[in-house]
């Protein structure tokens, strides 16, 4: 038989909730109503955050930012899957993400005011610097997934990029690394649809971002980003097969990226407003309340309470970044190596006698 | 003490420090099984099963993943196969491994050793004979590691393994097999960014590293002045007051630099000895480099290399400058 079919493959799609809030009874995922309350509560708070930095921005308080609006769902519905032993690895535009991973929101907003100390996250989290070279964090997942299969660890690493990243080499050899060893990892798509200008459909000539786990060979699925149980239900369990040795899955979460790149981009320069009022009228907040008002969980009251909470945590956090002292000028020398070598001990001396007084303590 | 190569030695040091610390894993294409085409990592999978990885080909997540393991607690050995490969991974060394403890201010860290056979003089094919040290002596943050002999090699790489600081260790693929010399069996390390004075003397300072070392000692020896040779070891940080000692004493000094004669190790000496060392040199810094060309393949690569009659040569000059 000289020509023979070799494979075939499908992907999955995956919604729960559909847009109106309706959701199907038989893959609701198993939360409570406490939980679905955290979920709401946590892309409540993502949402005024993100709000909060782009007025900052403005004002010029805050440097460049990227705005996570409309992907509330996509990154609080994965990051509310991991377990404390798991290691997050972001992008730059996981802001909502890291707010459900419990990361300080001053320290957020600190290192988009150009402080590096907002990185400098408490030891018991294992949420990795933002990686600001697209995909270049997909390998460092794939090394930490690594060393808990080494160590015989029960837990994963989720990695999180976009449509764009999908055509970086960094991407594409993390997950033959993680197909070839069965590393537990994660990657988790973001498919916002928009690399600054370029559309999804630019970046690809496949159909989906999913499949291109098949040829990796592990599982490869499309969830609707904007419906947080989809996206926890398959994060979850995409975890969960990890932690247990099944080794890695990919998720496409389809989604969009309602605000500009950044706040120096302007996207009336490449894409409709039609398109952005249709993704807009799509926000996974939305559906969410309706399904909660549906379950009697969501009345006025709560809801009240929810927003409020949000903004006054928000403000908390504006006002302690920016009452956090200057930070030191000896600082740039002194995390470049474990012990500063001559070199730079005459470089930070240097510095400390120009900038005399004004130096502060090194 | 045993006889050994280079690339004996720092098997042995691999052997010791996986043996010393269970964190210490290898990773790279061919480095398992095969035992690293140089067989720098032989029988290190047989004795250390699970903790020796053969790679797809693919060196960004070599070192990607790398950086990971380190940040997670290990402490990756990766190799990448050849010089010429090293740059497919450059981003990663870079934007990543160079200052991950920088950028989350201490909270994250990356012990890791990148390890690849590096400069000419094999005849290997196109892309294997490369001498790029200073491109990444030039990234803050990194340690740029080059030994020049067997006993040298060995201590250098315990000391890169046990280093909290990513390192870059290039291995001079020349010096592999060409030299054998007693090497100590017990474990020891060699402290990272101390130059080492070879060989004393009074008249000129000759300072080389790597592969250059054998070209400098080589002149040194047939010269009839009296020269001072210096292996740098650690090309970054530089060891600038070792070389200033020597000069201060001498007056006179030669570096020998396999790579391109522009913008590079050598370039920053000379600038180290006029900014510190000026009122002590009696002559100006001369630079025996390669040209500024790509490594040209074997027919011409002799043209290329720095050998020990132009070494000579440049001490005559040095010496004969009045």
């Amino acid at each position: 038989m000289p020509r023979a079919v070799l494979g075939t493959f499908a992907v999955e799609w995956l919604q729960v909730l559909d847009e109106r809030g309706k959701a199907d009874p038989g893959l609701l995922p198993p939360l409570g109503e406490r939980e679905v309350k955290d979920l709401y509560e946590l892309m409540a708070i993502s949402r005024v955050f993100d709000e909060q930095c782009l007025t900052l921005q403005r004002e010029g308080r805050l440097g460049t930012y990227a705005a996570v609006r409309g992907q509330e769902a996509a990154q609080v519905g994965s990051a509310y899957a991991l377990q404390q032993q798991d290691w997050l690895f972001p992008s730059f535009r996981e802001n909502a993400a890291l707010i459900a991973r419990h990361q300080p929101l001053e320290m957020l907003m600190a290192y988009w005011a150009g402080d590096e100390r907002g990185q400098q996250v408490p030891a018991s989290l294992n949420n990795f610097p933002v990686a600001i070279p697209v995909g270049t964090q997909a390998p460092h997942a794939v090394g930490a997934a690594w060393a808990f299969q080494i160590r015989k660890e029960k837990a994963a690493a989720l990695v999180y990029f976009g449509d764009g990243a999908t055509s970086k080499g960094d991407v594409l050899e993390a997950m033959n690394f993680a197909g070839v060893f069965k590393l537990p990892v994660v990657f988790f798509c973001q498919n916002n649809q928009w690399a600054i200008s370029l559309p999804a459909g630019k970046q690809t000539a496949a159909q989906t971002l999913a499949q291109k786990a098949i040829a990796f060979g592990f599982p490869g699925i499309r969830v609707d980003g904007n419906d947080v149980f989809a996206v926890y239900l398959a994060t979850h369990d995409a975890l969960e097969r990890a932690r247990s040795g099944e080794g890695p899955t990919f998720i496409e979460a389809f989604t969009y990226r309602v605000e500009h790149h950044t706040t120096s981009d302007d996207s009336s320069r490449y894409r409709a407003k039609a398109e952005v009022d249709l993704w807009r009228a799509k926000d996974p907040l939305l559906r969410l309340e309706a399904w909660m008002e549906g379950k009697g969980f969501l009345d006025k009251a709560y809801r009240e309470t929810v927003w409020a909470e949000a903004r006054k945590r928000v403000q908390e956090a504006v006002e302690k970044m920016e009452q956090l002292p200057p930070p030191k000028p000896g600082d740039i020398f002194d995390y470049v190596f474990a012990q500063l070598p001559p070199h730079l001990q005459e470089q930070k001396a240097s510095l400390l006698r120009e900038l005399g007084g004004q130096g502060g303590q090194a | 003490m045993t006889e050994m190569t280079m690339v004996a030695a720092l098997n042995a040091a691999f052997r010791q420090e996986m043996a010393r610390d269970e964190r210490v894993v290898v990773l790279g294409e061919d480095v398992g099984v095969n035992g690293g085409v140089f067989r720098v990592t032989d029988g290190l999978l047989r004795m250390f099963p699970g903790r020796v990885f053969d790679t797809p080909l693919a060196e960004t997540c070599i070192v990607g993943a790398a950086v990971g393991m380190a940040a997670a607690g290990l402490r990756p050995v990766a190799e990448i196969q050849f010089d010429g490969f090293l740059t497919a991974a450059f981003d990663q060394l870079v934007s990543h491994a160079a200052r991950l403890r920088n950028r989350s201010r201490g909270r994250f860290t990356c012990p890791l050793v990148v390890r690849a056979p590096f400069t000419g003089g094999i005849h290997a094919p196109e892309h294997h004979s490369e001498s790029m040290e200073a491109s990444y002596a030039h990234i803050p943050g990194l340690v740029v590691v080059m030994p020049s002999t067997p006993s040298e090699a060995k201590g250098l790489l315990a000391a890169a393994i046990r280093s909290p600081d990513p390192v870059l260790f290039l291995e001079p693929k020349k010096v592999y097999r060409a030299i054998k010399e007693d090497v100590r069996e017990e474990e020891y390390a060699i402290p990272l960014g101390k130059a080492r004075v070879v060989q004393e003397g009074t008249d000129v300072t000759v300072i080389a590293w790597g592969a250059m070392l054998v070209p400098a000692l080589q002149a040194a020896g047939r010269s009839s002045y009296s020269c001072e040779v210096i292996d740098l070891r650690t090309v970054s940080p530089l060891d600038v007051p070792c070389i200033l000692q020597s000069v201060e004493k001498t007056g006179r000094a030669v570096v020998v630099q396999e790579g391109p004669h522009s913008f590079g190790v050598g370039a920053e000496i000379a600038a180290q000895l006029a900014e510190k060392g000026i009122l002590h040199l009696e002559a100006p810094v001369e630079r025996v480099t390669a040209p500024d060309v790509p490594t040209p393949l074997a027919k011409l690569e002799g043209l290329y290399l720095p050998s020990a009659e132009r070494v000579g040569k440049a001490i005559e000059r040095a010496m004969a400058f009045r």
